[in-house]
């Protein structure tokens, strides 16, 4: 084949590319784009998490129970959601424990330090931020922040690179040791959106998790922010979270 | 100044390649091959399809509305069903699989209601080593309304600790109800009646002032007016076990 030749070859396929454009309008593709499934209109939620601090014994039946649901890795290292246990001494001295890599409670109590002049359990979680540091560093696209606000991975794009673990200043994600690709809490999104609570809220024994939708009329979670003292974690940053703590002690990061 | 053939040739194929490809990218292939939006949407699509593990209590209300009842009128009110029993999607569609666990050992129990020093104030709590140890906590305590079965009619029921520190103690004679009234209603609902502390000096002054003449008077007497001001006596001493802590 000459040049001349090449080139004309060239030439005459251009109208056949243009099949390419036939792919969008297939029905299947055009229905995605608009929504995911006709009954739900994420577009008409904005889900968030109310913690009331002062009512977590500290349990860890929330942790068991989203393992289970989302087929967390059983190792205590793996969470989407874990519980931190706050001491604060009388001299300043803040220690911070996860209880949730322990395989048990001790059977005997450990002795109590006469020190701690203040002592709680604080459930975190990913804060789904409405602006994610963790969503702007991705190289690939593979994180992204739905209509709704919950902020997803999409397991088949994710490289595994690490970069949103990094990023996340809660320290809510980890690399799935089976997938090898970064995963978080999705405030169990096949359960919200069909109305079913997260399973930690569904199994939370004191209440102290509260689970809504900001753009709810007569919300729980719009009430829990009526009448609580609302903090969030690390406000400094801008992430603008949607897991909002009531009764937070200034101590905790 | 002339330009040389092959510069002219060479820029000649150089802007049919630029020409080729904005081709490419603005006309020929769909702005949907750039978009991000299509990848997202199957992310949610197939996580929304992820299999549900937890019923949910209004699942569980459908069949059980008896245990439902049960439990709305006690203490575990607020509990779901799937925290004790473990997640049971499987079982409320289909009544033939596995049913869901019922723990009965004292140690799952123990897991909310074990001392910790870290867990809220007024959050019912026992010490393992001291409450019934060994027994499994079903035995005195449905689960689905866990009050305790009757009112111990001792103090010391519930107070065991503090009843044999006391026991050790130079006060060990004095019944509890000599230093606090214990309203009827605290045998029934501990908290929503607390028994009270002494409010005033005299009362202890009653044995400890010097000039008592109380024939039970002690030999640890003080005079009032000069000692501890303005305090009660028991902000200073404890009086469970008044040489043990100052």
């Amino acid at each position: 084949m000459n040049k001349r030749e090449f080139l004309r070859q060239v030439v005459s396929f251009l109208p056949a590319a243009g099949l390419l454009r036939m792919f969008p309008e297939t029905a299947e593709a055009k229905e995605l784009i608009s929504a995911p499934t006709a009954d739900y209109d994420p577009t008409k939620h904005w889900y968030g998490m109310g913690v009331d601090v002062d009512k977590c014994i500290g349990c860890n039946r929330c942790v068991e129970a989203c393992k289970a649901e989302n087929a967390v890795p059983e190792e205590p290292f793996y969470f989407r959601t874990w519980i931190e246990r706050y001491k604060i001494r009388s001299d300043g001295e803040t220690t911070v424990e996860c209880i949730s890599t322990r395989e048990a409670p001790p059977e005997q109590a450990e002795p109590e330090d006469p020190n701690v002049v203040r002592t709680f359990f604080v459930p975190k979680l990913c804060n789904q931020c409405a602006h994610p540091p963790c969503v702007q560093v991705c190289p690939v696209g593979a994180t992204f922040q739905t209509s709704d606000g919950v902020v997803l991975v999409d397991a088949t794009r994710c490289i595994g690179c690490r970069y949103c673990i990094q990023a996340c200043p809660y320290g809510a994600r980890y690399l799935n040791p089976h997938t090898r690709t970064a995963d978080k809490c999705t405030f169990c999104y096949h359960r919200i959106t069909k109305g079913l609570l997260p399973a930690c809220v569904e199994v939370c024994p004191t209440e102290a998790r509260i689970f809504g939708d900001f753009k709810g009329q007569a919300d729980r979670l719009v009430r829990f922010q009526r009448v609580n003292q609302i903090s969030v974690l690390k406000p400094d940053l801008n992430t603008e979270p949607k897991v909002l703590y009531a009764q937070l002690d200034g101590e905790v990061r | 100044m002339k330009i040389p053939e092959q510069v002219k040739r060479l820029g000649t194929v150089l802007a049919v390649i630029v020409a080729l490809v904005l081709l490419l990218r603005f006309v020929i292939l769909p702005e949907s091959f750039f978009s991000a939006k299509p990848h997202q949407v199957a992310t949610v699509v197939r996580e929304m399809d992820k299999p549900i593990q937890h019923a949910g209590v209004a699942a569980c209300r459908k069949c059980h509305e008896d245990e439902y009842e049960a439990k709305y009128a006690g203490s575990h009110r607020n509990i779901g069903c799937e925290n004790c029993h473990g997640p049971s999607a499987a079982h409320a569609s289909d009544k033939s699989a596995e049913k869901p666990r019922k723990p009965r050992e004292r140690e799952f129990c123990l897991t909310c209601h074990a001392y910790d020093g870290s867990r809220p104030n007024g959050f019912p709590q026992v010490y393992p080593q001291e409450h019934r140890p060994g027994k499994r906590c079903v035995i005195c305590h449905d689960a689905h309304d866990p009050v305790p079965p009757r009112t111990p009619e001792e103090c010391s029921g519930c107070h065991g600790r503090i009843a044999r520190t006391k026991a050790l103690s130079t006060h060990a004679l004095l019944p509890c109800t000599e230093c606090h009234v214990v309203d009827e209603q605290h045998l029934l609902e501990p908290r929503s009646a607390l028994p009270t502390k002494p409010d005033s000096r005299e009362m202890c002054g009653r044995c400890h002032a010097s000039g008592s003449t109380d024939p039970a008077a002690s030999k640890a007497v003080v005079d009032l007016a000069s000692h501890g001001g303005i305090y009660v006596c028991w902000e200073c001493h404890y009086a469970h076990l008044p040489e043990g802590r100052k």
